[in-house]
């Protein structure tokens, strides 16, 4: 059991590496999500009463997007140089590539998320410094990142690969978005928990479910 | 110790291999010859766990593939025709990522080690980005023999290397292969396999045309003889 | 076996052909003559025989394509590659009238042509999974990793499906609720007289059996193309 928590540990530490060495992705992802935010500024004129109940769509929505650059970016540095191919002649399970990049993918969008809220909160004068928020973030991430990666792993080995990743991701992702922005909607307007339940338990079980089928089936989808 | 019978591999309906029978025993060069497209880098990659055969059998360092592949992956080396690397960080990282990988023990003294044979020590803090070609051929050679692996499989390995590269690979295979390392390495370049090998397998079309039996049949023959089979074929 | 037989068509498949057409004329002349008119929406809820057999049926051409997908992983034979890509274009057609014939249906009786209820949404969905699974497809070169990956998504759209139905009706709900559970948030309901049930028996009948025979042909067409391809391939080797 340790060796293989810490193989993922390595591999998650070595995609935390790359990204440090050349930070081009937490760059591309802050820029877009803040220029997204803008955008629904205008698209959606959020006034002061409006927003409290809006804000948790936005940002999810924003997110939503932002993420895809992030699945991409981090399934691609396997493929330039044919690095996948390192990973797969180690002497390593399988499902330790899947749970190590669902955990960078993860770290990158709750890297995101941290640099966007506070943002997010002086400009729209909402307080989201919220636990219940936070850990809506936290499971609707994980949710989204576990489908994510088994998706890019799929779609990098495809032709027109970034143009295909969303097509694939957002109709098995909607689950975590609704449900997401229901649980944070609540939790922001300081709804009691009962309301709250039955969103959490879905993300719950998304984030299980979802897992388990990485671990199933990523070797299917890596192996030659 | 490399042992295959009828091995086969399909894409679709093209077979890329056909009915591939060799033995490589440990302690001899083998060179696998061919033209581009025979079916080298397919065998290798079968080889190497990282493809499924269709059809046969296939035995890598007494591990029975594809069942016991993984167990298998950490007495095989593989060298492919692309380094492996992550280009943005440093030579001692990617070492050190690989060694964690394949759990090594005392991981640094080992990777400063090889850095020092391959005379890359002195830039082992720079992106393998500013490497040259020749420079990260000796760096993923690093990186193959890190685990110390019973079974070596290279992928046109001299492709790229300036000549002080072919001598300390050169080297470093005749002194693993002294230590009973299995060495199996694909070239199209008759010269190499001659100057290295002792023994020489051929494959053309995905068909193995003829393997040198013993001493006596020089490679530069067999080939020749191969490539006329083959072409007579085709 | 020669190629005569492959090529020719089965009696079977004829008489099934036949039959279905049959079927789906006897069905329609049923909705629209002999069930009755229902009191409180009139002519326009006939559409609703249509909207529940074609649901029915697209729902399950999607889930035997991911049971064929389950198969495939299991062992990997072409057979029900095939099968699934069939399932899946065939789900793809008739949900597509469900969700036509729902929004059909929903104009007159609720003023609108779409409503964000979680059976809508979830068939939209489902919808938009299965037409990525085609273009997934369609992105992959290799025929084995693509029959593979197709298999993948197909049961992993297969299993969001139903919690993205959760999600939502979790949200909101406002479609009629025909047999069974009483939402209190539902509207529209009618409750049906004898001759309406027999109606819609037939029609899911006679949509079944239409589909069954759409999935042959299509499992034929499927098959002969893979045979085609193999032999041009081994035409190209020669």
């Amino acid at each position: 059991m340790v060796p293989y928590l810490a193989t993922v540990i390595a591999i998650l530490r070595k995609d935390l590496a790359v990204e440090w060495r050349s930070r081009q992705l937490l760059a591309a992802m802050l820029i877009f999500t803040l220029l997204v935010i803008l955008i629904f500024n205008f698209a959606l004129e959020l006034d002061a009463r409006v927003r409290s109940e809006v804000s948790a769509g936005v940002l999810w929505a924003t997110f939503a997007f932002a993420g895809t650059l992030g699945l991409n970016r981090s399934m691609a540095i396997e493929k330039e140089g044919k690095a996948l191919d390192g990973l797969l002649l180690a002497p390593v399970d399988r499902s330790v590539i899947y749970l190590g990049k669902t955990l960078a993918n993860l770290s990158f969008m709750l890297a995101v998320a941290l640099f966007t809220l506070p943002i997010y909160s002086v400009l729209y004068n909402v307080d989201l410094l919220n636990g219940g928020f936070l850990l809506v973030l936290l499971l609707g991430s994980w949710g989204y990142s576990a489908i994510g990666t088994i998706l890019s792993a799929m779609a990098i080995q495809a032709r027109s690969r970034e143009l295909l990743l969303p097509v694939l991701l957002f109709p098995l992702v909607i689950p975590v978005l609704v449900a997401a922005v229901r649980a944070s909607s609540f939790f922001l307007q300081d709804l009691e928990l009962i309301y709250i339940w039955p969103s959490l338990n879905l993300l719950i079980a998304y984030g299980l479910i979802i897992p388990a089928m990485g671990f199933m089936f990523f070797d299917l989808i890596v192996e030659e | 110790m490399i042992s295959t019978r009828g091995l086969g591999k399909r894409y679709g309906y093209r077979w890329a291999l056909q009915d591939v029978t060799l033995n490589v025993r440990p302690g001899e060069i083998t060179a696998l010859l061919g033209p581009n497209g025979a079916g080298k880098s397919t065998l290798l990659r079968i080889l190497a766990t990282l493809s499924k055969p269709t059809i046969g059998d296939c035995q890598m360092a007494n591990f029975q593939l594809p069942q016991q592949a993984a167990a298998a992956r950490a007495h095989l080396g593989f060298l492919a025709h692309q380094p492996l690397f992550y280009e943005d960080l440093s030579a001692e990282q990617n070492l050190a990522f690989y060694a964690h990988l394949y759990r090594i023990k005392r991981p640094s003294e080992r990777i400063a080690g090889l850095l020092k044979n391959f005379d890359l020590y002195l830039r082992r803090h720079e992106p393998v980005r500013t490497f040259s070609r020749g420079m990260q051929q000796r760096l993923a050679l690093a990186r193959v023999l890190l685990h110390k692996p019973r079974v070596l499989l290279l992928d046109e390995p001299h492709s790229g290397l300036d000549l002080a590269g072919v001598v300390i690979l050169d080297e470093v295979l005749r002194g693993l292969a002294k230590k009973r390392t299995t060495i199996l390495f694909a070239t199209h370049e008759l010269e190499r396999a001659q100057s290295l090998a002792r023994k020489v397998v051929v494959l053309a079309n995905g068909k193995l045309v003829a393997a040198s039996t013993g001493k006596s049949v020089s490679p530069s023959s067999v080939y020749r003889r191969a490539l006329r089979i083959a072409n007579r074929k085709a | 076996m020669s190629s005569k037989s492959i090529a020719a068509r089965p009696r079977f498949l004829t008489l099934l052909s036949t039959l279905s057409a049959l079927l789906i004329l006897a069905a329609t002349w049923m909705v629209f003559f002999f069930a009755p008119r229902e009191a409180v929406m009139g002519e326009v809820q006939r559409v609703f025989y249509f909207h529940v057999s074609t649901g029915w049926v697209g729902m399950v051409a999607f889930l035997s394509a991911a049971i064929a997908g389950i198969i495939y992983l299991i062992r990997p034979d072409k057979k029900w590659d095939v099968f699934a890509v069939a399932a899946v274009e065939i789900g793809l057609v008739y949900s597509f009238v469900n969700i036509v014939s729902g929004s059909i249906w929903a104009r007159p009786t609720w003023n609108t042509w779409w409503t964000w209820d979680p059976r809508l949404v979830t068939a939209s969905v489902m919808e938009l999974t299965f037409l990525a699974y085609l273009l997934l497809r369609q992105s992959m070169e290799d025929p084995e990793r693509r029959a593979r990956f197709g298999a993948i998504y197909s049961i992993l759209g297969s299993l969001t499906v139903p919690l993205t139905y959760m999600s939502i009706r979790i949200w909101r709900t406002i479609h009629p609720v025909v047999i069974g559970s009483g939402d209190p948030g539902a509207k529209g309901d009618f409750s049906m007289t004898q001759p309406m049930v027999t109606t819609l028996m037939f029609s899911l009948l006679a949509f079944t059996v239409f589909g069954v025979t759409l999935l042959w042909h299509r499992v034929r067409l499927g098959w002969l193309s893979e045979r085609v391809e193999e032999f041009r391939l081994k035409s190209m080797e020669m």
